[in-house]
C-alpha cells in the first residue's frame, strides 16, 4: 500500500506567507496596557516587520494567500485600530504619569495608588475568571497571604520590604497549589463555593494568629519609597509591568490553553491540552499578581488586619472584572479604577454613596451586560 | 503493513448496562477504516475508551504498542490520536485561527518566560503556530472568514475547522465521529475528497459514520457493532452482504 503524499505537515510553513506580527501581536483583541510596555520594547514590531519581507513570495501559494487575506478579513475600523494599538495602552500610562501634576494632594494620591493597586488585583483575577474562565469568589486570600507574609518578615526581620518580594513569591505559589490543588478538580458552582470558604479561612487564621498580630494586625511596615509621589509612580510602573505581564501571558500558549478551558474542558483536553495543569497554573498565575499586589497594598498602608481581606473586597475585584469586560485587558483595567474611584467621587453624597454606588453598578450591567471594554477574539488580519 | 492501533476485548459497561461488549478490531498505519452500526451500538463509546474520556471495564488498547488504558485525553493525545466529536465542539467565542491554534498546542516549543520577554523564540513560535493554523484551514478548504468567530460561520464550515484542529494536531490516527451528520450532498463530495487527502498524508483514519454511501466508497475495512458486540469486520464489499449485518438493520422476521 504505497501513497504519495501531496502534502506533508512538515511542509506547511513554506507556502502559507503573511503578516503574522499583527496575527499574534492583537491576537486576543486590544490590549491596551500590552501596548504600553510594547513601545517600551522597540525592536519587536520592526523585528516582525523585517521578518515578513525577507519571506520570499513562493508563488501560487503566496497569491492565493493574498486572495484570502483580502476576502476573508474585513479592515479593521478607523476606531477600533485607533483603540487597539499600542498608543492606547501609552496613553493610559501617560494619564497615570500625568495625574499628579494635576493634583497631588495626599488624599488625592493615596485615592490613585490605591486604585492602581486594585487595577493589579483585578489583571491578576482576570487570569482566573476572564481567561480561564474558573469563578473564584476567595481572590483576597491571595492579597491577604502577599501582605501578611511581607509584613511579617518585614517587621520581625527588620527586612526592607522589597526583599520580602522572593519570599512573597513562593509563599503564594505554595498557597495557590495549596488551594487551587484539591479544588480545581471541582467544576463551577463547587468551585465558587470553596474558594469563597478558603478566602475566609484564611482572614480567620490571620485573625487569630499570634504572628499576624490577631485582629489589630501588623503596623509600622517600612515604605518602598522615600515620598507619596515616589510611591505612586512605583506603584504605577510595578502595576503596569503586571498588567503588561498578564496581557502577553494572555497572547501565548499557555493563555490560548487558558481559554481553550473556558470554551470547552473536553475539546481543550482532547487537542492535547492538559486541563488540569492548565488551570491549575492560571491559579497559581493569579494568585502571585494578587501577592505581590498585596506587598504594595502593605506598604502603602504601612499596616494590615483582616478587616482588610473580608469577602467584600474579592466581590469588589470580581465586580471590576466583570464590570469591564472579562478576558479584556483594557476592560479590567478601566473597571478596576471605576470600582476603586466612584466611592471616593461619591463621598459628598455621605450617607447616599454606598447606595448609588450599588444602582450605578445595576446600572451598566443592564446597560452593557458585556462589560465596559468587552474582550474581542476577532482578529486583525 | 504495520498495525497501530489495536483493540482487543474491550468491554464498557455504565453500572449494569453493558455499552461495548469484547470489541476486537485493529487500524493499520494509513487506512481507512468505517465503525458503522445502528443507534447506541456503542460506537461513540469505543471511541471515548480510546481516546481517554471513558474509562473500559476491561480489555486492552494499544497504540503502536503502548497501551492506552487509563491514560487521561490529553495524554492519549500526546501519543498522536485526534479526534473530532459527534456534536461539534468547537471554541464558539474565539477565532477560527485561535480554534486551529488549539491543534497545535503540544507542538508550540515556548515557555511562560519567553512569553512574558517576547523573546525571539516566543515570536517565532507564535509565528508558525500562525502559519501552521493557516496551512491546516487551506486543506480543509474554509471559505469563510477565518478571523472572526467560530460560532459565526456556517455549520458545513464549522465541521471543516473542527477537522483543521484535530488535523492541526498533526496525529498518526484521527478518529472522526459522524462527519458527514448535516452536511448537504456537495460537501459530502468534498468531505471524502478530504479523507482521501488526508489518508495521503499517512494519517489511519477511523470514522463513524451513518451515510452508507461515504463509508462504502472510502472505507478499506468496515466494522459493524450492534449492542457492543462486534457482528461483522471485512472489507465493504463483503460486509454490505453479510446476513448478520442486513439482519442488524433491517430488522429480522425469525426473531419477531
Amino acid at each position: 500500500m504505497t501513497r504519495v503524499p501531496d502534502t506533508t505537515p512538515e511542509g506547511a510553513p513554506e507556502d502559507t506567507v503573511r503578516s503574522t506580527a499583527a496575527d499574534t501581536a492583537e491576537s486576543t483583541g486590544g490590549s491596551a496596557t500590552a501596548g504600553a510596555a510594547r513601545a517600551a520594547a522597540p525592536d519587536e514590531a520592526t523585528g516582525e516587520a523585517v521578518n515578513e519581507t525577507t519571506n520570499e513570495a513562493a508563488g501560487p501559494a503566496r497569491k492565493t494567500a493574498e486572495v484570502r487575506r483580502r476576502g476573508a478579513g474585513r479592515p479593521p475600523t478607523r476606531a477600533s485600530r485607533l483603540l487597539q494599538n499600542r498608543w492606547a495602552g501609552l496613553a493610559g500610562l501617560l494619564v497615570a504619569l500625568l495625574a499628579p501634576f494635576v493634583n497631588a494632594t495626599p488624599y488625592a494620591l493615596s485615592v490613585m495608588t490605591s486604585a492602581a493597586i486594585f487595577v493589579m488585583l483585578a489583571a491578576g483575577l482576570n487570569i482566573v475568571v476572564g481567561y480561564c474562565g474558573l469563578l473564584d469568589l476567595g481572590y483576597v486570600a491571595f492579597f491577604a497571604v502577599g501582605a501578611y507574609t511581607s509584613g511579617v518578615l518585614a517587621t520581625r526581620l527588620d527586612l526592607p520590604l522589597v526583599a520580602t518580594v522572593p519570599a512573597v513569591i513562593v509563599v503564594t505559589v505554595v498557597a495557590g497549589i495549596v488551594i487551587g490543588a484539591p479544588t480545581l478538580r471541582l467544576r463551577s458552582d463547587y468551585l465558587a463555593i470553596v474558594t469563597l470558604g478558603f478566602g475566609e479561612i484564611i482572614r480567620i487564621t490571620a485573625n487569630n494568629l499570634d504572628v499576624t498580630g490577631g485582629p489589630s494586625g501588623i503596623y509600622g511596615i517600612p515604605g518602598l519609597a522615600g515620598s507619596p509621589v515616589a510611591f505612586y509612580y512605583l506603584t504605577v510602573v510595578v502595576v503596569a509591568l503586571a498588567v503588561l505581564g498578564a496581557a502577553r501571558l494572555g497572547r501565548s500558549r499557555i493563555g490560548r490553553a487558558w481559554r481553550f478551558v473556558r470554551e470547552d474542558e473536553d475539546a481543550a483536553e482532547a487537542m492535547g491540552v492538559h486541563t488540569y495543569r492548565v488551570k491549575l497554573a492560571a491559579y497559581i498565575a493569579g494568585a502571585v499578581w494578587g501577592g505581590l499586589a498585596g506587598v504594595l497594598f502593605a506598604a502603602h498602608l504601612s499596616a494590615i488586619s483582616p478587616g482588610s481581606f473580608t469577602f467584600l473586597q474579592s466581590a469588589l475585584v470580581l465586580m471590576a472584572v466583570v464590570l469591564g469586560g472579562m478576558g479584556s485587558i483594557p476592560g479590567v483595567v478601566i473597571g478596576a479604577i471605576v470600582i476603586s474611584i466612584l466611592p471616593e467621587i461619591l463621598r459628598d453624597l455621605a450617607d447616599y454613596r454606598f447606595f448609588l454606588f450599588g444602582v450605578l453598578l445595576i446600572a451598566v450591567m443592564l446597560l452593557r451586560p458585556q462589560g465596559l471594554w468587552p474582550a474581542r477574539s476577532k482578529e486583525v488580519p | 503493513m504495520t498495525t497501530l492501533l489495536s483493540v482487543s476485548d474491550l468491554r464498557l459497561s455504565f453500572g449494569g448496562l453493558l455499552a461495548i461488549d469484547g470489541l476486537t478490531f485493529s487500524v493499520n498505519e494509513a487506512e481507512v477504516v468505517s465503525v458503522i452500526g445502528p443507534n447506541g451500538a456503542g460506537k461513540t463509546s469505543a471511541f471515548n475508551c480510546v481516546t481517554g474520556f471513558y474509562r473500559p471495564t476491561a480489555g486492552q488498547i494499544m497504540l503502536r504498542g503502548r497501551s492506552l488504558r487509563g491514560l487521561r485525553p490529553s495524554a492519549v493525545a500526546a501519543l498522536g490520536v485526534a479526534r473530532t466529536f459527534q456534536n461539534l465542539r468547537l471554541f464558539g467565542e474565539l477565532s477560527v485561527l485561535d480554534n486551529v491554534r488549539a491543534g497545535a498546542h503540544l507542538w508550540l516549543r515556548q515557555n511562560v518566560l519567553d512569553a512574558l520577554l517576547h523573546t525571539p523564540r516566543y515570536r517565532r513560535s507564535e509565528r508558525e503556530c500562525t502559519e501552521q493554523a493557516h496551512h491546516w484551514l487551506d486543506f480543509v478548504g474554509l471559505r469563510g472568514d477565518r478571523y472572526g468567530e467560530a460560532r459565526h460561520l456556517p455549520y458545513g464550515e464549522q465541521r471543516r475547522v473542527e477537522i483543521a484542529r484535530a488535523l492541526a494536531r498533526r496525529p498518526d490516527l484521527l478518529l472522526l465521529d459522524e462527519p458527514a451528520a448535516g452536511l448537504n450532498h456537495g460537501e459530502k463530495t468534498e468531505l471524502l475528497d478530504l479523507i482521501r487527502r488526508i489518508q495521503a498524508l499517512g494519517v489511519a483514519i477511523v470514522l463513524i459514520e451513518h451515510d452508507m454511501g461515504l463509508v462504502m466508497e472510502v472505507s478499506e475495512r468496515v466494522v459493524v457493532l450492534n449492542f457492543g458486540k462486534e457482528i461483522a469486520d471485512g472489507r465493504p464489499e463483503d460486509v454490505r452482504r453479510d446476513p448478520a449485518v442486513i439482519e442488524a438493520y433491517l430488522g429480522s422476521d425469525t426473531h419477531a
